[in-house]
């Protein structure tokens, strides 16, 4: 019996002893399928990964596509899209577009009530910011000290510089993002930590001339236009963002950058671009080949119906658009969401409206059928005009690869922007241009649009006005209008109504302050360095 | 030395030493158990003194008892009695009486690292044994005690078969972590049942613990406060829940068999408009394009879907022991239709329990196993909000052979024919998915617990314990039907035949040390433990394609599986120290290590103390005859929460995206490595509870029950914030910022109103008041922050319905105040403008009321009428609110001629509004929230116990029960109880009636 005590009591002890010792050892338990820095920063193929992360947050809304393990949080992910919420800010807001859907804060763009917690605004703020993060990290592991402590060098080192030089490109796109359309968000660079303190804000004036030295830094040593491979930014981008900063630069800091606007859009526009033959096939299926070598468009955000899949961006757009009697397989997709309509000043600055049948100007792509000029109600599809510029379908007619998820690229920059920012400069009295070259380039658009020179104008048309109304017949529903009428002075005042511009049926002025819009209250309340925009 | 390899060693050679014992020359005894007032007291176990030989009495309280000769006395004990021993006397019956109930305080609970007598009890403790459980068709455990235990809110999530329940003990600790209780089976501590988006732990099952028999259960004891719960450390804030299964009782092998049968039916249908109210709709207000797509039928969508369904559950156990090894072994099969058509639930269970005793009682062995098989057909639940909506007058077959012949909402147009955003024809959708799973959960473990032989007053304690699971599934529909027609990206290719699959291990190693002594000199008493935990969460889930029914590939995952794992490691104590067994003293410390913190955070103590004072025992009260039992309870503890923080969230870490989520440089798609969120400085969340309680028994404590008061404060919240923009790769971070409040009172009455010969009646009843505040949620108190939006509706994508508010109890809910016109009706999008600024927009959003009730009740009764009995059980909430987003979303016009092209029923909601649902605020309106206080019915039951009708030795019991009897409320919707406070399409909870039969043999 005491033998069995005794190896009774000896079982238990070694069993104790032994189970304490090998089961404290570890704690430290780490994923299976993720990885760390040090591992996707170990090569030149994980640097490209990462860039095209960096890409792709333009594009994708997570990492999972269409929809699932999202960017950004505290909003639907297919919301979450970079341009779809870009285009609700900048077109929603003007006469060009109305929605019909009852998502909660939506209608605020249209009644030009928007407060500091609209999810819209939110999510593009947090869209934006997300982006530079991740551009600054990318800048940060990219630094030389760090390529040298993973034994990078050579040619693969070059490589990397010249990939962090476009995440500064993309940063700053983003920035004028901000400084459009917040005025004076957080600035975080490469030197802001993460998990660190909130970055601070900064002010317009400061940010305009941040944005404008990290662009010019880096032009020296980007591809020449057309110089680096489909989807990625060249020397082009860098000139056509400058170009664009400096037309609004009056906007942004008080003082006008005229000249500068029209050196960089003509150092665009003698690069070689050009306009390709045919309006309507500007927002096709197959519209990256308006990105071939001499193409007309100089930077786009590029969607896949395979492979960049997301409820956002031009799979919106072509899928926004249509309802009512519209015919969805025209469209290239399996059927419309019922949103997205014009109220009629869009179509009335087209000549012969409001008798459709007698437009010429191709540009002019409205569809009738069963829909209503007027808006009686913003939420009724068929009231207002539909909008057939974007389309799922190839130059030939033929749909693209996919019926839910939108092959259409969507430009960024493409050249007669910077024709009209050539043009507008010089009205507005910037030098190292001339009104003569001014009218061609808007006669070439006009050409273009016409199939001839019937719709060419003479120089005593080339006024501001004009330019306005061009840059809406020629760009509407791109994410242009609002920045253009806050630049025209059109946008809050009782000067220019529109259709239920702020709330009324008939159009009605709105306070000064919403010429930008406010700082999410999510990130003042988080980041006490920032100031609410005034008014909000 | 492994696990299977230490059970080999001690197994086979405790075989051995049974089967060298033999049995002696026997004799039989008979007689019966009274208590005071004569009644037959049934159950009372009767065991032959100095051997493992014992019976159990039956209804009327005879017994019968075959024993050695050698035997002198018999011993009597029953909860509730004490305990009685008397000799043996031969030839004539044994007629023994049991006195006064106050022994029930002699009751042994099961607690953390131990067992307790109830009367020692320093914490707020509640044990509910099998004989008090709720009756009735019961598929999950925690249903055998809702509404039984104050403190303690039992939410079922629906009617659908083993759909599982929402457990809040006081008003649960966390905002975003999770709020759910420990539960520990047998000494394993399980995983959360639910994972942090909500759903089930273990793949293929509605919810883990349907994988758990309820018929196996013996005991459930609820500890609440943290001088209870503490012992368990960072698992405990939310309460802890101990399940003890049934064991082996000494004696000759007792049969049991029980077979319950039942009939669900559908109480009570969602209020849509009828198809005559529906067509005159569309008349009035639909454009003549839309009038003109209107069918010729008259369809109840509803009568479609639903179908009343038939459960039988049939349990056979066999308890006993055999020579020195009391074993219980039980198999059971359950077989539930859900009353959504095409539901199902099959399931096979078994459970092992033997209990040897050892070396003279020195080493005690239990052993517990448990195993189930579960095969599952989930009904597609969106048929529940389709029914609502579709057209009633649509035929549900279309006469055409597309989409399975089903009638579906068409468009010429588009490319699958059918039109984009329409609802589905219901019984399609039932009827043509096949969502099928398998799942396997066996949880087990062994204890060896060694009385040292030098050393008698220290116990070494050494539990080793497992619980794994295997789900997998399929999901197949036929390329016909319409939810996945033609879904392919270039629309070629339709239909659905996708898998799925899982393993989990959990893995339990437990080891203390149990030291007890009496010192009779200085009237103490000591027990005290001392102990080591390991244990390991392992999931494997297994990735696959999203396949069509033709093999065509959607999209294909990026790795074949992924392992999630997680590890705590703890060491923990605990002293009790008695003095004059009247003035008790509980301390205890955990120190928990875990795999989710950083090495910084990783480790933290949680203490707690308690104090606790027998007053009864005292000169003044211990003669008192009015007064029975009173014991005052003062406690203190600290506990922690970790659940709902994902395992690597403090690592940064890079993932790869898919291949839907690619990037186009040149001619390549490039994968993506997307940095994902952390913080690094997540740690435990923390819970400090306060506790009093008074214990009380009142005239021979026929009168008993407690009253709780707590505080409960929880710090370092848990919650999603905002991270400031540019920091951190995801813009809201899990982080400990944050503090919450919960203070309550807890009431508790037992009664036992009429007690004699031949009826005793019984009554009880607890009432629980808890109130919660957020008191922090920013890392600067900042006034001007509304708080974080929370509880997502149905209606405009993206849109929420609450708000976590400091000052305000969490998902209060944030609204529009809507303004009425004289007759008190709504008027559509004209609301309070609360901060008169002339824009009614989200700067007027107020918090209005919250989902969580302010009081809940519970009550039951049970009478026994000779051989009759009769109970009901009732349970109660007040002050909770509901938002009835089936209203909000489908009663509107908007919804009945909807502007996308075909016509959807709504709810008759409509017809007292008028809404046209144009805009977006009316959905945000507080015209929505409404009350929904209700008063429930859980069941009523009869039974009758025909004794020996089918031979002698033999009991048999019947009963019938209905479940969901009747609930009183003013609330609008269809069920006023559905967790979380918004009700969208709830699987309507079934009203049921059962037969059951129960035969001992």
């Amino acid at each position: 019996m005491k033998k069995v005590i005794l190896q009774a009591s000896l079982c238990f002890s070694v069993l104790i002893v032994a189970t304490i010792q090998s089961c404290t050892k570890d704690l430290n338990l780490s994923p299976t399928n993720d990885v760390t820095s040090e591992t996707v920063y170990a090569n030149l193929a994980g640097y490209e990964s990462v860039l095209a992360k960096v890409y792709g947050a333009f594009a994708l809304t997570g990492n999972q596509g269409p929809a699932g393990n999202g960017d950004v949080q505290g909003i639907d992910e297919g919301f979450s899209d970079f341009f779809r919420l870009f285009w609700k800010a900048q077109e929603l807001s003007t006469d060009e577009a109305v929605i019909s859907w009852g998502d909660v804060g939506i209608q605020d763009f249209h009644n030009m009530n928007w407060t500091s917690n609209n999810s819209f605004l939110t999510g593009l703020y947090y869209r934006s910011l997300y982006q530079i993060t991740l551009c600054n990290e990318f800048i940060r592991q990219s630094a030389d000290d760090q390529l040298s402590n993973r034994g990078i060098s050579g040619t693969d080192a070059d490589k990397i510089h010249q990939f962090a030089r476009e995440a500064r490109f993309l940063r700053a796109y983003q920035y004028w993002v901000l400084i459009d359309l917040f005025g004076n968000p957080p600035f975080a660079t490469e030197n802001t930590a993460i998990g660190g303190a909130p970055p601070p804000r900064i002010a317009r004036a400061d940010l305009f001339n941040y944005i404008e030295s990290e662009l010019k830094a880096i032009e020296p040593e980007m591809p020449a236009p057309h110089a680096n491979e489909y989807g990625r930014a060249d020397v082009g981008a860098v000139w056509a963002l400058l170009a664009r900063l400096y037309l609004n630069a009056e906007v942004y800091t008080g003082t006008a950058h005229y000249t500068d606007a029209i050196t960089y859009s003509k150092k665009v526009i003698d690069a070689g671009y050009s306009l390709i033959s045919d309006y309507t096939w500007l927002m096709r299926a197959d519209n990256n080949l308006n990105t071939s070598a001499t193409g007309e468009f100089i930077f786009s955000i590029n969607y896949d119906g395979l492979h960049t899949q997301g409820y956002g961006g031009t799979t919106f757009l072509v899928h926004a658009c249509v309802g009512g009697s519209m015919p969805a397989s025209s469209f290239g997709v399996a059927g419309g969401w019922s949103g997205t309509r014009t109220t009629k000043s869009l179509p009335a600055l087209f000549p012969g409206y409001p008798d459709f049948s007698t437009i010429t100007d191709k540009r002019a792509q409205f569809y009738t059928d069963g829909q209503n000029l007027e808006i009686g109600n913003v939420t009724q599809f068929t009231d207002g005009l539909g909008v057939t510029k974007y389309k799922n379908i190839k130059r030939d007619g033929s749909p693209g690869q996919s019926q839910d998820f939108s092959d259409v690229d969507m430009p960024l920059f493409r050249l007669p922007e910077m024709y009209f920012i050539y043009a507008e400069s010089v009205l507005r009295g910037g030098s190292g241009g001339d009104a003569t070259t001014a009218l061609e380039y808007m006669n070439d658009i006009r050409v273009r649009a016409y199939g001839n020179s019937s719709g060419n104008i003479t120089a005593g048309d080339l006024t501001l006005d004009f330019i306005l109304s061009e840059r809406a017949r020629e760009l509407y529903w791109e994410g242009f209008r609002r920045t253009d009428l806050v630049r025209f002075n059109k946008f809050v005042e009782n000067s220019y109504l529109w259709p239920w511009k702020g709330g009324v049926a008939s159009g009605t002025g709105v306070s000064a302050i919403r010429k930008i819009y406010p700082i999410p209250s999510r990130d003042v309340n988080s980041n006490t360095n920032l100031v609410q925009n005034p008014g909000y | 030395m492994s696990r299977r390899k230490l059970l080999r060693s001690i197994i086979l050679p405790a075989m051995l030493l049974f089967s060298q014992l033999s049995f002696a020359q026997d004799r039989v005894l008979t007689g019966r158990v009274t208590d005071s007032t004569g009644t037959g007291v049934a159950g009372v176990t009767v065991t032959a003194r100095g051997t493992q030989t014992s019976t159990q009495t039956n209804n009327d309280g005879s017994f019968r008892i075959t024993i050695p000769s050698s035997v002198d006395a018999l011993i009597f004990s029953s909860v509730g009695f004490a305990t009685r021993q008397v000799p043996v006397v031969s030839g004539s019956p044994m007629n023994v009486s049991l006195s006064g109930a106050t022994s029930a305080l002699n009751e042994v609970v099961v607690i953390g690292y131990g067992t307790r007598m109830k009367k020692d009890l320093t914490g707020a403790v509640t044990n509910i044994t099998a004989k008090d459980f709720n009756k009735g068709t019961i598929t999950t455990p925690e249903q055998l005690i809702a509404g039984k235990v104050a403190g303690v809110q039992i939410t079922s999530n629906g009617g659908a078969p083993g759909a599982g329940s929402t457990i809040r003990i006081r008003g649960g600790a966390s905002l975003n972590a999770s709020n759910d209780p420990l539960i520990v089976v047998d000494g394993v501590p399980l995983a959360p049942n639910r994972n942090p988006d909500g759903t089930s732990s273990i793949s293929g099952s509605s919810d883990p613990l349907s994988m758990i028999n309820p018929n196996d259960i013996e005991s459930m004891n609820i500890l609440k406060d943290a001088s209870a719960t503490a012992i368990y450390g960072s698992r405990a804030s939310n309460g802890v829940i101990i399940i003890t299964t049934k064991k082996g009782k000494s004696g000759k092998p007792r049969f049991n068999f029980t077979t319950q049968n039942s009939l669900s039916t559908l109480p009570k249908e969602a209020d849509v408009l009828s198809p005559a109210e529906f067509r005159n709709y569309v008349n009035t207000h639909g454009t003549p394009a839309q009038i003109a797509i209107m069918g010729n039928a008259s369809t109840d969508w509803q009568k479609e879907i639903y179908d009343n369904a038939f459960t039988t559950d049939n349990n056979l156990s066999v308890s006993g022991s055999y020579k020195v090894l009391p074993y219980r072994v039980s198999l059971g099969y359950l077989n539930q239709d859900g009353i959504l058509r095409t539901g199902n639930l099959k399931r096979t269970s078994a459970a092992i329990n033997l209990s040897p005793r050892f070396l003279d009682d020195h080493l005690k062995i239990d052993l517990n196993l448990k195993g189930t098989l579960s095969h599952w057909r989930y009904a597609d639940e969106s048929a529940i909000g389709n029914a609502v909506r579709f057209d009633p007058t649509q035929p549900v077959l279309s006469g055409d052979k597309r989409f399975g012949g089903y009638f579906e909402w068409l468009d010429p147009s588009s490319t699958t024919g059918l039109r984009k955003l329409a609802p589905f024809n219901p019984v399609g959708v039932l009827e043509q998915k096949e969502d099928k799973s398998d799942v396997q959960r066996s949880i087990g473990n062994i204890q060896f617990d060694y009385k040292l032989h030098f050393l008698p007053d220290l116990h070494v304690n050494v539990n080793l314990g497992y619980d794994v699971s295997k789900g997998e599934g399929t999901i197949y529909i036929p390329d016909s039907a319409a939810s996945a027609y033609l879904r392919s990206p270039d629309a070629k290719h339709g239909g659905v035949n996708n898998q799925y699959k899982q393993n989990k291990s959990n893995t339990l190693l437990e080891t203390y040390l149990n030291y007890v002594k009496e010192f009779k000199s200085i009237y103490s008493r000591i027990d005290a433990i001392a102990g080591y935990s390991y244990q390991d969460f392992s999931t494997t889930n297994y990735n696959f394609p999203d396949q069509t029914t033709d093999g065509f590939v959607i999209s294909t995952p990026s790795f074949p599986f992924d392992k999630p794992e997680n590890r705590l490691i703890s060491f923990y104590g605990r002293v009790n120290y008695t003095y004059k067994g009247k003035y008790l003293l509980t301390g205890t410390l955990r120190r928990d290590g875990s795999s989710r913190f950083s090495e910084d955070n990783r480790w933290s103590m949680f203490p707690s103390g308690a104090f606790a004072w027998r007053l009864k025992d005292e000169e003044f009260l211990r003669n008192s005859t009015t007064v029975s039992d009173l014991k005052l309870r003062l406690g203190y503890g600290e506990t922690g929460q970790q659940e709902g923080i994902g395992n690597y969230d403090y690592i940064p870490r890079y993932a790869l995206a898919n291949q839907q989520a690619q990037y186009q440089f040149g001619n390549r798609f490039d994968s993506l490595y997307r940095p994902a969120g952390y913080n690094p400085n997540l740690k435990w969340e923390q819970t400090a509870t306060y506790n009093v309680g008074l214990d009380y028994g009142f005239l021979n404590n026929r009168i008993t029950g407690s009253i709780d008061f707590y505080v409960k404060k929880t710090t370092d919240l848990l919650s999603v914030i905002d991270q400031p923009a540019g920091t951190n790769f995801s813009n809201k971070i899990l982080a400990n910022i944050g503090d919450m409040e919960n203070k309550g009172v807890e009431f508790t009455i037992n009664t036992q109103i009429i007690r004699n010969k031949s009826v005793t009646w019984d009554f009880g009843f607890n009432v629980t008041y808890n109130e919660n505040k957020i008191t922090k949620l920013t890392f600067t108190n900042d006034p001007t922050f509304p708080g974080n939006l929370v509880g997502g509706i149905a209606g405009g994508v993206g849109s929420t319905i609450q708000i976590q508010s400091v000052g305000y109890p969490k998902n209060s809910f944030y609204v529009y105040q809507q303004v009425y016109d004289k007759s008190g009706k709504p008027i559509e999008g004209l609301f309070e403008d609360r901060n008169r600024d002339g824009l009614v927009n989200n700067n007027d959003l107020y918090r209005y009321k919250s989902p969580d009730p302010k009081a809940f009740l519970g009550a039951y009764s049970n009478v026994n009428w000779n051989k009759w009995s009769a109970g009901f059980s009732l349970r109660a909430n007040i002050g909770n609110y509901m938002y009835n987003n089936r209203f909000s979303n489908t009663g509107v016009q908007r919804n009945i001629i909807d502007p996308l092209g075909f016509l959807a029923n709504g709810s008759r909601n409509l017809l007292e509004t008028n809404f046209t649902g144009n805009g977006d605020q009316y959905l945000l309106s507080d015209y929505y929230v409404e009350n929904a206080s209700f008063l429930r019915m859980d069941y009523i039951n009869v039974g009758y116990n025909a004794g020996d009708l089918v031979s002698s030795h033999t009991n048999l019991r019947i009963g019938a029960n209905v479940q969901n009897v009747f609930t009183v409320t003013k609330y609008k919707g269809l069920d006023p109880e559905v967790s979380g406070g918004i009700d969208n399409n709830f699987y309507p909870r079934p009203r049921t009636f059962s037969l059951s039969l129960s035969l001992d043999f």
